[in-house]
């Protein structure tokens, strides 16, 4: 019999409906599961036990009396540890925000709340987001389930190590240029980044205000799907959020691929990418045109320069969200002789050298003389990046490539060199760039038997069609299974 | 040298919205430090603003009522820079694309008016505010600073003049006219003592009849439109009095320093010319839909421009209509003085003659004195009834406004009540007639110069309270 810590949401649901599971079994089972992966895993940066069990107990008093509040009632989630909880510490893996308790929700944890989801507790991210491995935490790396001596990617790399594991059944993480793809991509799970202004930020601690979504990180995609419908809507506390509905993750899928038009983005399915990848790659696009989509391959050329362009106007945005950790109102103090050296010396300190480098970066791009040749023409290739994918989604309803140039790399393999880890979101970022939806959907292990992503993008408010292909996708591709770890199987 | 000044005028106007500018928490600046303020305008981590639909209406009103283009799309920027008492470490302003630009007001200056231009006024959110502890309460000697949030978020106006202000009463006529205006669209309460509104000056100067301009400095800290008017003279006469000596002036900041009437530089901030302006990925463009602005316009209140021809309409003559409404101080008492009952054109001739000629001699706001509508109209009503004569009335206003009572107390107090009893006045000309045989006679003969003489010898003996119209006709009936 399956554990339930390696359960679905789907499947929880259904057993909790069914009367076979409570949600404090559901609970204790993946907090069991933590309590044996976590010491080499360190998916978890706070896990929040006496709370969890409350929401279970909680939700199995409304479920026992027939008053269950959706889908997601009484399941156990996994939270990226940039997501404001009330009365949670919540640090964004920062010193800077080391022992920080939000006194608000944000709007998607309220949003889970309601549904009754039970948060298991906040999961490790690189610091403020800011990275492809989860390396860049001020609190330790977190490692690969699939292999320990791998990244689960990053920056969501707690969240999906979590849900790989079983310590917890979903995760939330936040995507602002692949942070949720790449670590699903490599933790050989379903991870989605909505439509720029599907799901509120409220509550998000920014990173770049223009590019960062919250999204599902699952094993199925209806468990993405049903996750997303969760989160997604308009919310009055964040201006940029979309005022009309949000589109359907359910509705069409099982629908099948037949009829649709699929297209390859030449420049995103090539230079660069690993030739294991590749060719899971094209295996898929095969089942795919086999199931009866129409192959398409297109070039968007302005990809080429998205990754250029994406390390402009996201350093240019931190630098300006982070000016607020300052030592003043709240989080780590280093005194100093006046204000100005308290400042600095809190910010020197507090903050890692992946987003030092970062904050100086646009802090650079942003100044003036240097602005129109950085930030407005980073600004004049994402306008192009916009209008090139409007016009590809012209001639088709979806677009896909690799999610990851390569399955998980070694724990410290690309933290000496910058460029070649940023490298990671090559095929993640336009999406970020343009604002519409994508997703990665497991297809495959390597040899090595680390998992292989593949991407599916879709146009602004597409995600109707993203899942019904996501789901086809999953249907068509061999199931890679559970990562097999030593502590739990012993 | 001969020197022009040149100078803009930079205001910000608190508007006394009920909420914040990107929160709910309420304006409120009576509330104890810190409990109106919220994660957003405390600058928590994940806060995210939201426009308060309420202060682009205002701010679009304001732009209105200077004559303003209101664009259709404007664009929120972040304006970044570290100081403690701004909670994000960048301020929500406006760049190249304001809610208003290109308007205009009239400014009039001992009965000459001139256009100013505004260059543009633009939304954004006040700080909070620092309170330094110490030995002095100085900032460079405070041991600690105490930061209350209660005004950080507070939408903020920034009305920027061209520099087409040639002297510091024109400066100040400028901002007057400005807080009238801002007064009048009850956007804001407008107190300079309490800084709700704020006037910065960008002072240079020029040889006289060239059109480079010079190097600006920026003066802050005026909290009255007399210290604004002080500061920039001063600043004038500094910068020529270095430019005389064969030094430069220095592009900066300098501090109006009320209690010794000058200026001082201030530390320069570091780094402080570049915000690094960008536009604020957390907000949407501001829009103002043509439709929207023509709801706006229609709920504009009187302008001093339409009340001035209002007043011409009553009778009052144009220019002092102009002077009346384009000076708040004037317009108030003007205004309390016609529904006390006061005929328009003599309230308006003592308020902008003896009335305005007091309040430049004393540098004291007729607001400030302790004249009153009521005593406008009850002195008109007793120069109408004769029982004073206008020269007497004149002086009975100076005692007025000096504080020394009603113009019945203060007339009584001063001897000058006129006599207009006919019994006193006829008592009087016949004994005069009596001590002046021979002139009489030349005056009953056809010397009807004399009359003169005879007015003068009436007053002299009443010592000057004689009504000389009744007098004269009195003297009249004599001859006849």
């Amino acid at each position: 019999m399956t554990d339930p810590a390696d359960f679905t949401l789907v499947e929880a649901a259904a057993a909790l409906r069914a009367g076979q599971q409570t949600s404090v079994a559901l609970t204790e089972a993946v907090l069991t599961r933590a309590s044996l992966t976590e010491a080499a895993v360190h998916a978890y940066l706070t896990i929040d036990r006496s709370g969890a069990l409350a929401a279970a107990e909680a939700a199995d008093r409304r479920i026992s009396s027939g008053r269950a509040v959706g889908p997601l009632d009484g399941l156990p989630i996994a939270l990226k540890d940039n997501m404001m909880t009330r009365g949670l510490e919540t640090t964004a893996s920062s010193k800077i925000l080391a022992g920080y308790i939000p006194p608000y929700d944000g709007t998607v944890v309220a949003r889970l709340r309601e549904a009754g989801a039970v948060f298991v507790g906040k999961t490790n991210l690189d610091e403020f987001a800011m990275g492809s491995s989860t390396e860049n935490s001020a609190f330790g790396p977190t490692r690969n389930p699939w292999n320990l001596d791998t990244v689960p990617g990053g920056s969501s790399g707690g969240s999906a190590a979590a849900v790989a594991a079983g310590s917890a059944l979903a995760g939330l993480g936040s995507d602002t240029g692949g942070s949720i793809r790449q670590p699903a991509a490599l933790c050989g799970l379903v991870g989605m980044k909505p439509t720029y202004g599907l799901v509120s930020r409220y509550g998000l601690i920014a990173f770049a205000s223009s590019l960062d979504q919250i999204g599902p990180l699952t094993h199925t995609v209806e468990d993405a799907a049903i996750l997303y419908e969760a989160i997604a809507g308009h919310d009055p506390l964040d201006a940029t959020s979309f005022p009309g509905p949000a589109p359907s993750g359910t509705v069409r899928l099982g629908a099948g691929v037949s009829g649709l038009r699929v297209g390859i983005v030449n420049e995103l399915s090539g230079q660069g990418i690993d030739d294991e990848v590749m060719a899971a790659f094209r295996t898929t696009v095969e089942r795919l045109a086999a199931a009866g989509a129409e192959i398409v391959e297109l070039s968007l050329p302005s990809t080429a320069t998205a990754l250029s362009a994406y390390y402009l106007i996201a350093p240019a945005e931190c630098s300006a969200n982070l000016a607020r950790f300052d030592g003043v109102r709240y989080g780590l103090r280093i005194d100093g002789g006046t204000v100005d050296e308290m400042m600095s010396r809190t910010r020197a300190d507090g903050f890692g050298p992946e987003v030092i480098r970062r904050i100086l970066l646009g802090t650079y791009a942003l100044s003036a003389g240097y602005y129109d040749a950085f930030y407005g023409q980073a600004q004049r290739v994402r306008t192009l990046i916009i209008q090139e994918f409007a016009a590809a989604y012209e001639q088709v309803d979806v677009l896909v490539s690799p999610t990851a140039p390569a399955p998980a790399f070694e724990l410290g393999a690309k933290t000496q060199d910058p460029l070649s880890m940023y490298m990671q979101d090559i095929c993640t970022i336009p999406s970020n760039l343009s604002g519409h939806p994508a997703m990665s959907v497991p297809v495959g292990l390597s040899t090595t038997g680390l998992p292989i992503g593949f991407q599916v993008m879709a146009p602004a408010l597409g995600e109707t069609v993203m899942f019904q292909v996501a789901a086809a996708i999953e249907e068509l591709s061999d199931d890679i299974g559970r990562p097999v770890l030593e502590v739990v199987a012993s | 040298m001969k020197w022009e000044p040149v100078i803009g005028i930079e205001v910000h106007v608190e508007l006394e919205t009920q909420s914040k500018m990107f929160c709910g928490c309420a304006v409120d600046f009576e509330a104890e430090p810190n409990t109106n303020v919220c994660p957003v305008c405390l600058g928590l981590p994940g806060a995210l603003p939201v426009p308060n639909r309420t202060a682009i209406e205002w701010i679009t009103k304001i732009g209105l009522a200077f004559n303003c283009s209101i664009s259709e799309r404007s664009q929120f920027h972040r304006k970044n820079y570290f100081y403690s008492d701004q909670p994000k470490n960048y301020q929500i302003s406006q760049f190249d694309v304001p809610v208003c630009h290109d308007g205009w007001i009239d400014v009039t200056v001992d009965g000459e008016t001139s256009r100013i231009r505004v260059n543009r006024a633009h939304m954004e959110e006040d700080t909070g505010k620092s309170i330094h502890v110490g030995e002095s309460g100085r900032i460079h000697s405070a041991t600690e600073t105490l930061l209350n949030f209660n005004r950080a978020g507070v939408p903020l106006v920034e009305i920027v003049s061209e520099a087409d202000i040639r002297s510091a009463a024109q400066a100040r006529a400028y901002a007057q006219d400005l807080r009238t205006v801002v007064a009048a669209l009850g956007v804001s309460d407008a107190k300079l003592e309490e800084g709700s509104i704020r006037f910065d000056a960008n002072v240079s100067i020029r040889p006289v009849g060239t059109e480079p301009f010079g190097t600006k400095v920026e003066v802050k800290n005026m909290n009255s439109f007399r210290s604004l008017e002080r500061a920039v003279d001063y600043e004038i006469l500094r910068q020529a009095d270095v430019l005389d000596q064969g030094g430069t002036v220095d592009q900066e900041t300098r501090h109006w320093d009320e209690g010794e009437g000058v200026t001082h530089s201030m530390r320069s901030k570091e780094g402080s010319s570049d915000y690094r302006y960008f536009p604020e990925p957390d907000l949407l463009p501001i829009e103002v839909t043509e439709e929207w602005r023509n709801e706006i316009a229609a709920t504009l209140p009187e302008l001093p421009s339409a009340r001035a021809a209002r007043y011409v309409g009553l009778g009052v003559d144009a220019d002092s209509a102009t002077s009346l409404a384009g000076s708040e101080p004037l317009m108030v008492m003007f205004e309390s003085s016609l529904a006390a009952g006061a005929p328009a054109q003599v309230a308006a001739n003592w308020l902008t003659g003896e009335v305005t000629a007091w309040s430049r001699r004393e540098s004291t706001d007729i607001t400030d004195s302790a004249l009153t509508g009521q005593h406008v109209a009850q002195l008109a009503a007793m120069v109408e009834a004769n029982s004073l004569s206008s020269t007497a009335a004149k002086e009975v206003l100076g005692h007025v406004l000096a504080g020394e009572g009603d113009p019945a107390d203060v007339a009584a107090a001063h001897d000058l009540i006129q006599i207009s009893d006919s019994g006193a006045l006829e008592s009087a000309v016949d004994q005069v007639i009596g001590e002046n045989e021979d002139q009489f006679a030349r005056l009953a003969g056809g010397e009807d110069k004399l009359i003169g003489f005879f007015v003068g010898q009436v007053m002299r003996v009443t010592g000057g309270k004689a009504d000389p119209r009744a007098v004269t006709d009195i003297i009249r009936s004599r001859i006849g």
